[in-house]
């Protein structure tokens, strides 16, 4: 890799947000969080906790308005960034609840955002055969490709069809936001291997997840736990299993957080 | 030559087809309608007795009818000044089968256009009528040895004066409607199409439709008749110069589909928005026999179109795909009519309608079922989708059923361009207006995708021109 190993991918500083149509609504509270090339981070925490929102930030989704604070993307300020832009510089979402474009195939999608992505159109040989590999390795069938994107997908498909395209764009900071949820064992795994076959090493990730399940395929080399819009735990993949074990409650009340920050 | 008016501005994109030849037409019919004037154009195209008595006749509905009650846009479409239209425009002489007699602006017109170059690439036939008059007409010789006809409609009329004596106004009458009576009062030119038994014309025919003079009338007359077993697709564009003052295309299309045969009717219309598009079109499907209507509108001030299927014998099945976008100041009042006249019969209806803007379309459908016919079976679908806060859609469906042993579902959706899609998309790197196009073009692709890969590729391609400048 051409960057300094030890310069940061992403880097937020003191982030607060606040939902767009409500302002009196404040989400985010102060995050900072750096993530390096080839870093894996987990982000745990409560549901409403932020976790959803702190993804979509980082994306530049307009849901969220940052008050404070900024985030920056391989030295460069992106905190008011348009999403399409951001993507084009290598930063991927995979959705927790992907929404259907009827009408527009997966493989449309995909080439368009290649396209997009580098500004050139592959050629369609070239670009099948890269298909044809990442579905394999997804244990997916071309058909699955031809299918309108999201559109009447069960729960493990619509993740699926996240980490296609996930493979397809190879982006430099993937946010993986609950991939796991919803997925049989089988399918977890399949996804799970999907993502660490398909991931180039120096790949930063930031995987938000309810559970540890997912964190023994992807090994995380930080776990953060993030409540009431605060990161208010860092620690390693012990963490993880600390909270898979026990829930959230010991640790809340070891580090003197009220039941009413949970919400 | 040809000129762009600088004086007008349009209000959507770029209208590219806004241009207009400034020749003068060989004959101009003075301002308003008479049956002077009636009965000059039918001395002029020498017709028998009986068509001028059809056409005096329809002067005199016209006059009694009043527009619509239901019209969506009452006051748009009384806003019709009668008094200010060019009701006949000859600008040549020429009914050519071949490009090369066509005089040369109008050649021009149509090259712009790309009508001969489609013609060349995949069409079996093709037809080009500009003002009034259809000024060319050319089908493969292979169909014609096979006893196709596909002319205009005034040599339809001198060559095949049974057939057409036979048939016309009786799919139509020229009471059914207001415009459908000026139609049959005033016509000139459309497109004569008989298929002999058995023969399946595989590639298209298509007629184009130009509007040059500023405040013209286009009344142009269609009659297809399929005999049986027979297959035919036929496929119109109309386009129009941007003017200041509008002008009024007001057509009337009749089909007679035999037993067995299929009938495809493709339009994709695309009028510049100083057009009122006041289309009436209609077909009888006998015994078995398919008719299809897709029907795309674009552009347009005021389209208000239903194009239909009456189901006459058992087996009949009719299909009506609608695609409406209203852009800026345009109202697309489109949808379908279906009438189940023999028990057996089958139906679907599919409209999916963009709003952009001050834009606004809305649904009309007609479903009938008349008592006696046992197991026939419908299904009426209508997607709306709207582009801003805006833009507005209606849905107006009606059902007469007299017949209980039938099956019959309905389902409607209205949509907005939703900010999770456009997220969606733009996370991918798609910029806005990409993935706002990319959104509109998978919302009608259910429609585009009947269409002939051209026509398809055309289509998307006029949607995404609408689309230009839709968001930030």
């Amino acid at each position: 890799m051409t960057a300094n190993e030890n310069s940061s991918l992403l880097e937020i500083t003191d982030l607060a947000t606040s939902v767009t149509e409500r302002p009196d609504v404040k989400i985010l509270k102060g995050i900072n969080l750096t993530i390096k090339p080839g870093e894996v981070h987990a982000l745990m925490g409560p549901n409403g906790s932020g976790k959803s929102t702190l993804a979509s930030t980082i994306a530049g989704s307009p849901t969220y308005t940052v008050d404070r604070g900024n985030v920056s993307y391989k030295g460069e300020d992106i905190t008011h960034m348009a999403a399409d832009q951001r993507a084009r510089n290598g930063i991927f979402l995979s959705f927790q609840y992907p929404t259907a474009i009827p009408g527009v195939t997966l493989v449309n999608l995909i080439r368009e955002a290649i396209k997009a992505r580098t500004g050139e159109d592959v050629s369609a040989r070239e670009f099948i055969a890269q298909l044809r590999e990442t579905l394999d390795r997804l244990k997916m069938s071309e058909d699955f490709a031809r299918r309108y994107v999201n559109d009447g997908f069960s729960g493990g498909e619509k993740k699926r069809a996240e980490i296609l395209q996930l493979g397809m764009l190879r982006p430099e900071l993937a946010i993986l936001d609950e991939t796991d949820s919803g997925l049989d064992i089988d399918a977890l795994r399949t996804v799970a291997e999907g993502i660490k076959t398909l991931r180039d090493p120096n790949m930063g990730i930031l995987l938000i997840t309810h559970y540890e399940r997912i964190l023994n395929y992807i090994e995380p080399d930080f776990v953060h736990i993030l409540v009431g819009g605060n990161i208010v735990a860092s620690g390693d993949f012990d963490l993880a299993k600390r909270i898979e074990g026990e829930g959230y409650d010991p640790l809340l009340r070891e580090l003197n957080i009220s039941e009413e920050a949970l919400i | 030559m040809t000129t762009v008016d600088p004086n007008v501005r349009n209000t959507v994109g770029e209208y590219k087809w806004g241009f207009h030849d400034t020749e003068k037409p060989l004959f101009m019919a003075e301002k308003g309608l008479s049956e002077g004037l009636v009965r000059e154009i039918s001395a002029m195209k020498e017709e028998p007795e009986w068509m001028l008595e059809y056409r005096l006749e329809a002067l005199e509905t016209f006059y009694r009818l009043e527009n619509p009650k239901w019209a969506g846009s009452p006051d748009v479409l009384d806003a019709i000044d009668f008094d200010n239209i060019h009701y006949y425009v000859k600008a040549t002489d020429t009914d050519s089968t071949n490009w090369e007699d066509v005089p040369e602006y109008i050649k021009d017109t149509f090259d712009k256009l790309g009508i001969p170059e489609a013609e060349r690439q995949f069409l079996a036939g093709a037809g080009a009528q500009y003002d009034s008059e259809v000024v060319y007409h050319n089908i493969r010789e292979d169909l014609e040895a096979q006893g196709v006809q596909f002319l205009g409609m005034d040599q339809g009329l001198r060559e095949h004066e049974d057939l057409v004596r036979e048939h016309f106004s009786t799919i139509i009458p020229s009471g059914d409607n207001k415009y459908a009576a000026l139609n049959t009062a005033v016509w000139s030119g459309g497109s004569f199409i008989y298929v002999p038994p058995g023969v399946h014309v595989e590639v298209p025919l298509q007629a184009y439709f130009r509007i040059n003079t500023e405040n013209m009338g286009q009344f142009e007359r269609t009659l297809i008749i399929a005999d049986e077993g027979s297959y035919i697709h036929y496929v119109e564009g109309c386009t129009a110069p941007t003017y200041s003052s509008d002008s009024l295309h007001s057509a009337v299309v009749e089909i007679i589909v035999k037993k067995n045969a299929r009938v495809r009717y493709t339009t994709i219309q695309n009028w510049s928005n100083n057009v009122y598009n006041l289309v009436t079109k209609r077909a009888y499907a006998y015994e078995n026999a398919v008719m299809e209507w897709v029907d795309g509108n674009i552009g347009s001030k005021l389209t208000m179109k239903y194009p239909s299927v009456y189901l006459m014998e058992p087996g009949a099945h009719g299909e009506i795909l609608s695609l409406a976008f209203a852009g800026d100041q345009q109202h697309q009042d489109a949808g379908g009519k279906i009438v189940h006249v023999a028990p057996d019969t089958t139906s679907a209806i599919v409209s999916k309608s963009v709003s952009r803007g001050s834009g606004r379309s809305s649904y009309r459908g007609l479903l009938k079922v008349h008592e006696g016919a046992t197991n026939s079976s419908s299904t009426v679908r209508c997607d709306a989708l709207l582009l801003d806060e805006l833009s507005r859609s209606d849905t107006y469906p009606t059902m007469e059923v007299d017949e209980e042993r039938v099956n019959i579902g309905h389902e409607a959706s209205v949509s907005r361009l939703g900010e999770d899609q456009l997220f969606y998309l733009m996370s991918r790197g798609i910029d806005e207006e990409s993935a706002a196009k990319m959104v509109v073009n998978g919302f009608v692709e259910p429609i585009v995708k009947e269409l002939p890969m051209e026509y398809a590729i055309e289509l998307n391609r006029l949607i995404e021109l609408q689309m230009e400048g839709s968001v930030g």
